[in-house]
């Protein structure tokens, strides 16, 4: 947490140089940039199975960066972020019974978890560690008992988007593609650039010591309140978009606990805490599902001594062994400090 | 009438929430962790029991023998194995390690035993149909009150374990400060696994309870936790071991009172009375008595 660092792009220490971009990472955001760009062309030259796993992935992608924000970047592990994917689900439905077009829908469903989030994050903030993961979930339990009373949203037997049959399958595919993209796009940037901020600093300063971070006057609470709202918001997105890609919801499965364990798993095996990691864990995990998500309890069986074992013999999953081997970070989130000698590169 | 039923309901059921409860007190009260595979290790215990009744037509209530100290012992090895290397690496670690067991424990058991839903009431002769009936509003099931029976003998148990013997000492010198305990000589580690053992074999008479009075699946553990960690939290988090009792009283009560006014409400107006005192300033009902620094016989540390 080098404080000073943060007014002048390339300050110096006494026989050190401070870094944030380095050849390879201004490459690699770059090359983020075109990736965004090009995965916007994919539903003109692909097939639409391509296109729709595509938008399964970017939704994991999506969760699994929201889980890291707050779990990675204060501390904050949550086993009951599927309150807003329950929530921005729902949110769409609603919207859509009111007249909306379900693709605006999902956009207003992902501001009103934002806006939902904002006076629960002055409860479920009043704990700490263990406390908060299951504060959060009983908020998402809930939650989600509370909307299987709602007769007008299907109950506890659930309900559909059927609004969105008004487009063809084609357009469907499409529009679901492009809205989840530019989502997924929208809060990966936002992360990134919150990361990068005089924000991003404090946030992880509460993450390693948060009285230390206190004493220096960082304000930890509104801190964790913004990547409280940002995780909520995301998830909400999230939601929606599983929504517009699934059809059909029903309170126990959209507001269940598993959701939380796809996120930890994600989150663990890529790299609790980097921001390459959970996007590393999202593709892993996409491609253990497309090979054994069909096995049922001896998939899931895997999926958490998996995560036992990412918990207990690599916490820092594997993005955070490649950075400690290799010094290599592909986006200039961090700062470097170098000696002259340029190969002693070191994350500060 | 009907409500002073209720609420006698609701505080024999409380008994229930605070068996589930105290195990999960414990652990959080003498190493700080709060173990998200609790509930799961609980609905384990019951699979245990009636694989005994099952195969050896063993009686549930004489199946428990056997299986407790199978429990402690799992619990022990959880210790050793599994959470005593989460805890170094700080206290996010034994989370995702506890909820990774959680759900590696749900799918064993559905594994093993079919998702079916089960219950052992039955298997317990007239005990699960007797009752005292008062009038005609109140009756007292037999049940009942033996669940509320054992949770007062084991949190008494447990208070006289910890404020009388030396290996309950040890656990509270550990709780408030374990690097001074070591300094005197009292060796963490083995405290840490005696602590989750006792508090394994806690949860098994959970669990036992659990499948007695209603039914478990494979996947019924998350909401005994989540009902556990209410119980613990209503009561002052890490305040009090009597407070989880408490706290499960005052949970077991409003989910009566809330299923009264409509059946659907039950579980809802837990959570929303456990929110509730969330919200209040105090934050648990006895979190101002361990503020004014009357801990005495107790496994916790103030938060």
């Amino acid at each position: 947490m080098t404080a000073a660092s943060q007014t002048s792009p390339t300050p110096t220490l006494a026989g050190a140089r401070i870094q944030r971009w380095t050849p390879l990472s201004a490459g690699f955001t770059s090359g983020f940039g075109v990736l965004i760009i090009a995965l916007a062309f994919v539903p003109v030259v692909m097939g639409a199975s391509v296109v729709q796993d595509l938008t399964n992935l970017l939704t994991l992608v999506l969760m699994a960066v929201m889980w890291n924000a707050l779990a990675g970047y204060a501390g904050l592990v949550s086993v009951g972020l599927q309150a807003y994917i329950g929530l921005g689900a729902y949110a769409t439905v609603w919207f859509a019974l009111h007249g909306v077009d379900p693709y605006v829908a999902m956009v207003l469903a992902t501001l009103f978890c934002a806006v939902v989030s904002i006076p629960l994050s002055f409860i479920v903030l009043r704990f700490r560690g263990a406390q908060f993961a299951i504060g959060t979930w009983v908020v998402a339990e809930a939650i989600g008992i509370y909307v299987s009373f709602d007769n007008q949203l299907g109950a506890g037997t659930g309900t559909s988007l059927t609004q969105l049959y008004t487009y063809s399958p084609t357009h469907r595919e499409h529009y679901t593609y492009w809205l989840t993209l530019t989502l997924t796009a929208f809060f990966v940037i936002a992360v990134f650039l919150l990361l990068r901020s005089r924000l991003g600093a404090s946030l992880q300063a509460i993450r390693d010591d948060e009285g230390a971070a206190s004493s220096v006057g960082v304000r930890v609470v509104a801190g964790k309140r913004i990547l409280f709202i940002l995780a909520a918001a995301g998830c909400g997105a999230a939601g929606a978009m599983t929504l517009a890609n699934i059809l059909f919801i029903e309170p126990t499965s959209i507001f269940s606990v598993n959701y939380s364990a796809f996120m930890i798993f994600m989150v663990l095996v890529g790299g609790l805490g980097t921001f390459e990691g959970p996007i590393i864990g999202a593709i892993i995990l996409y491609f253990i599902q497309q090979q054994f998500g069909n096995d049922g309890t001896s998939y899931l069986i895997g999926l958490g001594a998996t995560a036992i074992a990412f918990a207990l013999f690599i916490p820092r999953g594997i993005w955070g062994l490649v950075e400690e081997r290799t010094g290599v970070r592909f986006m200039p989130v961090g700062y470097r400090v170098r000696r002259r000698a340029p190969d002693s590169g070191v994350d500060p | 009438m009907t409500w002073v039923n209720d609420v006698i309901q609701g505080i024999l059921l409380g008994g229930y929430y605070g068996i589930i409860a105290c195990g999960l007190a414990l652990m959080f009260g003498v190493m700080r962790i709060i173990n998200l595979a609790h509930g799961d290790i609980a609905v384990l215990g019951a699979y245990l029991i009636y694989l005994l009744l099952e195969h050896w037509n063993v009686s549930p209530l004489i199946g428990l023998l056997p299986v407790l100290p199978v429990m402690l012992l799992l619990g022990y090895l959880l210790q050793r194995l599994v959470l005593q290397r989460s805890l170094r690496s700080g206290l996010l670690t034994p989370l995702l390690a506890t909820f990774g067991l959680s759900i590696v424990i749900q799918n064993v058991l559905e594994q093993t035993f079919s998702p079916d839903v089960r219950s052992l009431g039955q298997d317990t002769g007239s005990l699960v149909t007797a009752a005292w009936k008062i009038n005609s509003e109140i009756s007292i099931s037999a049940l009942s009150t033996l669940i509320f029976g054992a949770a007062v003998l084991i949190f008494a148990g447990v208070q006289l374990f910890l404020s009388r013997t030396n290996a309950g000492r040890r656990m509270r010198a550990t709780a408030e400060d374990p690097d001074t305990a070591e300094l005197v000589g009292i060796d963490s580690r083995s405290v840490y696994a005696w602590a989750t053992a006792v508090a394994v074999a806690i949860a098994t008479v959970g669990g036992l309870a659990l499948a007695l009075r209603s039914s478990f699946f494979p996947y019924s553990g998350p909401d005994q936790l989540i009902f556990a960690f209410e119980a613990v939290v209503i009561g002052g988090l890490g305040s009090s071991l009597w407070g989880a009792l408490l706290g499960g009283i005052v949970l077991g009560v409003a989910q009566t009172i809330g299923a009264q006014i409509n059946p659907e409400y039950s579980i809802l107006a837990g959570h929303i009375v456990f929110l509730v005192v969330l919200i209040s300033p105090r934050g648990g009902l006895l979190t101002l008595r361990s503020a004014r620094g009357a801990r005495r016989a107790l496994p916790t540390v103030t938060t």
